[in-house]
């Protein structure tokens, strides 16, 4: 108390009470590496305890949007892989799906199945990358290459059909750029293999840890009401108990066919997030090995060749595919004035595109629904009252991803 | 010299210069300034099958104070310019700049109002790396490029 | 569904369309705020998926007067179904009811349009820029804006 008296002499009497407060407002960010670089957080705290948050993003915004009404349609496929660029095969399918429902296209049955095997596969790279970084920034730095090594031989397979590991730009409106190599199947089959030899690996070291359960249990809650309210998707709206998922509740491409389970928790702490994470990865190597089963030869793009380009010995050999060979690689895809809303199931979530088309070969208006975006925003929810190391588990099982939050 | 023959074979003379910067160049606290898609292959690199602690940089430093390359990893926009401005006065001397693929280069496909088209814009730049994102390959021929721009460097 | 909400609203429906599958009604502003309750209370639309404006300046062909569109994406859990509303904003008077207390979502979605378009939602608790900066000119998004014209905030070599 002499110290305050002393102070109270000083600057005054009624400034003494903001001292005392005990509270302190504190900058975490933008480059800090346990918030991905790009998110600043204006936390008040009271020692170690966050009585106020608030977010601040836009360090990575691209103008993605902008850049889409001024190009067209398959030039922005290439924009769409950096959106969420650890699942970048997923934005691509939801993005050309939309254009062929907008055009009225039916794509063959193999360019299909190769478009679900490339989504589970970009799913289970994001779910890896995810947990492996979360564990990494709690300080287990061991798993961290069990996961990213067999994510590495998950690039690889996506490297060998597209010729580019983190962003492929492969899949093209009326269906794919190239068929798949001949020695993919044996390849992810191997992948897959050991995958599951290094995700158990992983698991024995931090799935019953003390350090990675006590951290991750019973943080970050939110109950199943507000995290509606919130409008989340992905595993964060199913670590609540809601089975929300756009792959069983609105199937697109051949979802249906296929036997596998939707994982729930109903915590709603980043323990179940990881749970569901670790689980869906399962599932959707289920996904990936049905598909391998089933996948039918055939053409992998669509005969109309005012959508996809004619095979090469008809643009060498006749005017008309020349023609079209021309006329789409210079003009692109047309599309009839509409809009449309279409969503896939992504990473983190329901992954929608609202198009608006005014008949030409542009788009009006590209709108991404972000599935991290309104996660994020309930950032000062999920870490308020909690401690500040808190903050790095709930962050990073939100697993926000800067190119599809801010585009 | 003759201090070889002086004190026996336990001795070895080298120039001043050419210790401290082979001291120097396999022991880079690297600051990764991470911002986008690069920031995957980054981990790539980072990770036992690429190893880049094979040339001595694998031990990333969180802060600049401690850095002595920073490796910027991603899109840089007009938001973003004066932390990176900040973070590279932050930084002690010797200090070296890595850009890390085409974004952070030249501002790549992003032509428009967001994005600052190239950091050389802001801070200098050692060594540039191609690439949407770059391969590991590439990331390791950067490293071993700045290691040999590095030797050459003089003291004075 | 729509048929209720036909008879509930009357003329402050101006249009009803189905987009591939998706109801989308185009309503007065006036009338947002009871119909967002409405349907949320009603007809269970719990989600708001997304919110964003549509900026229709030059349009090809164009049948309406004004420039912005809002677009709120709903979505109900319980039924399964979507809902897309649409309120038509005059660039006289960009301005519109805040949503903000049926979704705590519509917050970061709202102040993106504000960002990038310049709509004013009233009644929003703390509407300011969320992408750009406080320096930034002008509304990105816009279509007179021009897609290259850059504002740094430092100087730029």
């Amino acid at each position: 108390m002499e110290i305050l008296e002393k102070i109270e002499k000083i600057v005054g009497k009624n400034k003494v009470e903001k001292l005392d407060d005990g509270r302190l407002v504190l900058n975490m960010g933008p480059s800090h590496p346990a918030m991905h670089g790009i998110v600043r957080i204006l936390l008040t705290v009271e020692g170690e305890r966050v009585k106020d948050a608030e977010v601040e993003i836009g360090y990575l915004h691209r103008g993605f949007e902008k850049t889409c009404e001024n190009i067209n349609y398959n030039q922005i496929i290439p924009y769409t892989d950096r959106l969420n660029y650890v699942s970048p095969f997923i934005n691509e399918v939801g993005f050309v799906m939309a254009v062929e429902k907008m055009m009225g296209v039916e794509i063959p049955e193999r360019a299909k199945y190769i478009r679900v095997i490339m989504s589970e596969i970009a799913r289970i790279t994001d779910h890896l990358t995810c947990v492996a970084a979360n564990a990494m920034e709690l300080g287990a730095f061991t798993p961290y290459f069990y996961l990213i090594n067999s994510r590495e031989l998950l690039y690889q397979a996506g490297d060998m059909v597209s010729g580019g590991r983190v962003t492929p730009n492969y899949f093209r409106v009326g269906g794919t750029s190239f068929d798949l190599s001949p020695d993919f199947f044996e390849f992810t089959r191997n992948a897959l293999k050991e995958l599951d030899k290094n995700i158990s690996d992983a698991k024995k070291l931090i799935e019953r840890n003390r350090i990675f359960y006590d951290r991750l249990k019973d943080t970050g809650k939110i109950t199943k009401e507000e995290a509606i309210n919130w409008g989340f998707t992905g595993p964060m709206i199913r670590s609540v108990g809601v089975d929300y998922d756009v792959r069983k509740y609105n199937p697109y491409l051949v979802y249906e066919r296929f036997d596998f389970e939707i994982p729930v928790c109903f915590d709603g702490d980043n323990y179940s997030r990881y749970l569901i994470r670790m689980e869906e990865i399962e599932q959707s190597k289920k996904i990936i090995e049905q598909a391998m089963e089933q996948i039918p030869n055939g053409p992998i793009s669509s005969d109309d060749y005012s959508v996809s380009l004619p095979p090469k010995e008809e643009v060498y050999n006749s005017i008309e595919g020349l023609i079209s060979h021309f006329k789409l690689t210079f003009e692109g895809p047309k599309t009839p004035k509409g809009e449309i809303y279409f969503a896939v199931e992504g990473g983190n979530g329901e992954l929608g595109y609202y198009i608006v088309s005014d008949g030409t070969h542009k788009p009006w208006r590209v709108r991404v629904r972000p599935p991290c975006f309104s996660i994020t925003s309930a950032i000062p929810r999920l870490i308020k009252g909690g401690y500040i190391a808190d903050i790095i588990a709930t962050f990073g099982q939100i697993n926000m991803i800067g190119g599809e939050l801010e585009r | 010299m003759g201090l070889e023959k002086a004190f026996g074979e336990s001795w070895v003379t080298s120039k001043m210069e050419f210790a401290i910067n082979w001291a120097r160049k396999f022991s880079f606290f690297n600051y990764p300034f991470v911002t986008a898609c690069c920031g995957m292959e980054f981990m790539s690199t980072f990770a036992s099958t690429y190893d880049i602690a094979r040339f001595g940089a694998e031990f990333p430093r969180f802060s600049p104070r401690q850095a002595d390359v920073l490796f910027v990893v991603g899109t840089v926009n007009q938001k973003m310019a004066p932390v990176l401005k900040r973070v590279y006065e932050q930084m002690i001397e010797p200090k070296w700049v890595v850009s890390f693929g085409v974004c952070a280069t030249s501002g790549g496909f992003y032509d428009n109002y967001a994005v600052v088209d190239g950091i050389d814009k802001i801070i200098p730049v050692d060594v540039y790396i191609p690439g949407c994102p770059p391969r590991p390959q590439a990331v390791l021929d950067a490293l071993v490029k700045l290691q040999q721009k590095v030797q050459k460097e003089k003291l004075v | 569904m729509i048929e209720n909400l036909k008879h509930i609203f009357g003329n402050k429906i101006i249009d009803y369309v189905k987009n591939y599958d998706i109801d989308t009604l185009v309503a007065k502003k006036e009338a947002l705020i009871q119909m967002i309750s409405f349907l949320k209370n009603e007809e269970k639309f719990d989600f708001l998926m997304d919110l964003f404006a549509i900026d229709y300046l030059g349009y090809p062909d164009k049948k309406f007067e004004h420039r912005y569109e809002i677009v709120y994406n709903l979505y109900s859990f319980e039924n399964n179904k979507r809902l897309i509303l649409k309120v038509p904003v005059t660039e006289e008077n960009p301005s519109v009811d805040s949503i903000v207390s049926f979704y705590s979502s519509a917050d970061w979605y709202e102040r993106e349009a504000y960002d990038m378009y310049g709509i004013v939602f009233n009644g929003h608790p703390n509407l300011k820029r969320i992408l750009m900066y406080e320096e930034f000119q002008g509304h990105p998004l816009r279509k007179d804006y021009p897609l290259k014209k850059r504002q740094p905030r430092i100087d730029l070599k």
